[in-house]
């Protein structure tokens, strides 16, 4: 197990190396320097000024140095103009304050995340910030979704073939086909538009961050809910069905059990091992759904700055998030995993 | 002139899919009478959900086909004094015309707009689904089949794409800015080569002991091949048939990047299942080389699943090209592409919910049908 715990590890730090550096590549491409240059300077820049601006700051270095002073493994550039004799650098705004010294490595991992040009602030609160707003969307998410998708699923898989199952299993089908942006705004018009007349809820969850309400908070939560819902509830009904047709069901069966005994007895656990780790791995789907849903109900959370990173060109708020997003992701792989190891006996590791 | 009321923009809506109905009347009927010759297809006809399905798919496809039929306004023109109309306004100075489901902020027929919306969908999402689909299936039989160091690398990169959050990919991927970079070319350059490589492979493995229809069937597939390859990936063809606005295959080659991966992996499964499959070590013991079983003793029989998952894969591509056109990298910005219709739409959605409305109702529509077609397709399938 150790073994296995370990390597899994190691994979997942070299997959997250890779996929930084590939991101960093991305964001730091040629048109997009341009264009910081310019909103950093001025628009009507020469490409001769952007060039030395650039010089200036850092961005000629090779981009796997650039990367490593990135990431904090390698040390932060400084320059000394020959005219002033004024330091510049990577880390000179990291300065210790009692002793005015530089750190030579400022990077991620020694937690200086950069600083945010659209929020004019360091870009670690941001993100901390940001991330709170988003775990209460997603708690309130789970909450809803988790437990309705698990009952629809053992119902509809309790009896496979019948009328209930028929009738669940076509709503789980009809959730999946609707995406965040579609329901979203069918939810919108009918609860929150004097068009629906119901006018229930709020379209707009702007004053959710501070203070969630029942009318502020119930749209966002419920869109993002119903996408998520259907394909959990189709692989617990497929996990169900066919724990339900095994020989120690039907063993238990005839033994005298009765049937509601038999599902709750027998067949749920074995029944939960598959959905758990569809459940797991929902959490990065739900991050385009998250991003969907913040700027559709203006919710200001991770989502919502990451689509303003993206819209500003704000590099290096835009590294931070993608670097969490990417975390995310393999975290969640890793734990589903480990989940899975755990819950199925069957499964060996050595 | 009246405006329209509830029920005669109803007939009229109904009215202007004249050609939609009678297709699909045509297509049912010949169908249900050739059922049993159809194979998986005619199957479909006695499950209720497939059958819904199909018709849901049927019926934007013949939408898509007969949009120029269908359109009662040009879809791109504005008029003035039509900006925001409710649904079955007349249009100021023109007897008998209507914006049978009102006019969007921009004073363009909202109606129209989605009909022509179906056409974008479908034109780009069934080819990107294709292309991933021949990516995924010339790298998945190889590293299902022979496993080890190859497999151990594929794998790997897969599962870099697939931990690379799909928005964030396109935030990436999809911006003005890339395409002076080349990043998109070079993309395109090496996906769509795989389309070539595979029928290369197809034929070459099968026809070896017939060197003329080997030679005829290579030809063809690398004289078409080769002709699109350079139109679609560089825009370079000499007759200028093939061409693809850069924009539009930058969308195109991203989403064939995002869903690749997928269909590699399951393809990877199946084969390395099936594999061990009594039929497979025959051929292997009448000396049939490693492709020719991959391509021709494999592939047939995982065509079920496969079947099925582009199915899905289609409906899915489908959302996620509503979703770049929702936060605004659609196809180009005056297209009456779905998702950028809803984003235009839903920033009035309070005062004007009726631009936003018929796009996100047709977009659900078109990928609930696939997705009960995959089901139906699933159930009848596992019959065999």
């Amino acid at each position: 197990m150790g073994i296995f715990l370990l390597k899994r590890t190691g994979v997942m730090l070299f997959t997250a190396l890779c996929l930084t550096f590939a991101v960093f590549f991305l964001t730091n491409l040629e048109p997009n320097l341009e264009k910081l240059t310019k909103s950093e300077g001025n628009m009507r820049m020469t490409d001769v000024e952007v060039q030395s601006w650039l010089e200036k700051n850092g961005y000629r270095q090779p981009l796997i140095k650039r990367y490593g002073q990135w990431l904090g493994v390698m040390p932060g550039w400084t320059r000394v103009d020959e005219e002033t004799g004024k330091t510049t650098g990577r880390c000179v705004r990291y300065a210790d304050k009692a002793t005015n010294e530089i750190p030579t490595h400022c990077g991620l991992i020694q937690g200086h995340w950069g600083r945010s040009l659209v929020f004019k602030d360091e870009i670690r609160g941001i993100i901390v910030e940001k991330l709170g707003h988003t775990g209460k969307l997603m708690l309130a998410v789970m909450l809803v979704m988790v437990p309705i998708a698990l009952v629809i699923g053992i119902i509809a898989g309790m009896r496979e073939g019948s009328k209930t199952d028929r009738s669940l299993s076509t709503f789980s089908i009809l959730t999946t086909s609707t995406p965040e942006y579609v329901s979203g705004v069918i939810l919108i018009v009918i609860f929150a538009s004097k068009f629906g007349g119901l006018r229930w809820f709020k379209g707009t969850s702007a004053t959710a961050m501070e203070n969630v309400t029942f009318e502020n908070f119930t749209l966002p939560v419920v869109t993002l809910a119903l996408y998520g819902l259907g394909y959990i509830a189709r692989m617990t009904r497929a996990s169900m069905a066919e724990v339900m047709q095994e020989q120690y069901i039907r063993t238990a069966r005839l033994k005298g059990l009765s049937f509601y005994g038999v599902v709750m007895k027998h067949a749920l656990r074995n029944a939960m091992i598959a959905p758990f780790t569809v459940i797991v791995l929902q959490i990065p789907y739900l991050l385009t759904g998250v991003v969907i849903v913040e700027t559709l109900f203006n919710f200001k959370g991770f989502g919502w700055t990451l689509v303003a990173a993206v819209g500003n060109n704000d590099i290096e708020l835009l590294l931070a998030c993608s670097v969490v997003a990417v975390v995310v992701v393999l975290i969640t792989q890793l734990i589903s995993d480990i989940g899975y190891v755990f819950l199925n006996p069957r499964i060996r590791v050595s | 002139m009246e405006r329209l009321g509830a029920s005669e923009i109803f007939t009229a809506i109904l009215g202007q899919f004249m050609p939609v109905w009678i297709g699909l009347v045509v297509i049912l009927v010949l169908s249900a009478i050739f059922q049993k010759k159809l194979g998986l297809y005619g199957r479909l006809f006695t499950s209720p959900i497939g059958l819904v399905g199909l018709t849901l798919v049927l019926f934007w496809v013949l939408t898509a086909l007969f949009a120029d039929q269908i359109i009662t306004m040009d879809p791109l023109s504005q008029i003035s004094g039509m900006k925001n109309k409710k649904p079955g306004w007349p249009v100021s100075g023109m007897e008998g015309s209507y914006y049978l489901l009102g006019g969007d902020n921009l004073a363009r027929d909202v109606f129209s707009r989605m009909v022509m919306g179906s056409r974008i969908v479908l034109a780009i999402a069934p080819a990107a689904t294709l292309f991933a689909f021949m990516v995924g299936i010339t790298l998945g039989l190889p590293a299902g089949f022979y496993g080890g160091k190859l497999d151990t690398v594929l794998s790997f990169l897969a599962n870099l794409v697939l931990a690379f959050p799909v928005i964030l990919l396109f935030f990436l991927l999809v911006t003005p800015e890339i395409r002076s970079t080349g990043i998109p070319l070079v993309l395109s350059g090496i996906l769509f080569l795989f389309p070539i490589i595979f029928f290369v492979l197809l034929f070459w493995s099968r026809y070896q002991e017939q060197p003329t229809k080997l030679m005829v069937l290579l030809s063809i597939t690398l004289v078409l091949g080769l002709w699109a390859y350079s139109g679609l990936a560089f825009n370079a063809d000499p007759l200028g048939v093939f061409y693809m606005d850069p924009n539009l295959l930058n969308i195109f080659v991203s989403v064939v990047f995002v869903n690749s991966p997928t269909v590699f992996r399951i393809v990877r499964g199946i084969v390395a299942d099936i594999k061990t499959r009594d039929y497979v070590a025959a051929a292997q013991t009448r000396g049939e080389k490693p492709w020719y079983i991959m391509l021709w003793e494999v592939l047939p029989n995982a065509r079920g699943p496969l079947i099925v998952d582009f199915c899905l894969r289609i409906g899915y591509t489908t959302i996620l090209l509503g979703t770049l056109g929702f936060f605004g990298l659609g196809v180009s910005p005056e297209s009456p592409d779905w998702g950028m219709t809803i984003n235009e739409g839903r920033k009035f959605l309070a005062v004007y919910p009726h631009p936003a409305l018929p796009p996100a109702i047709a977009l659900m529509s078109l990928v609930l049908g696939l997705n009960l077609l995959a089901d139906g397709l699933r159930e009848e399938s596992l019959r065999d």
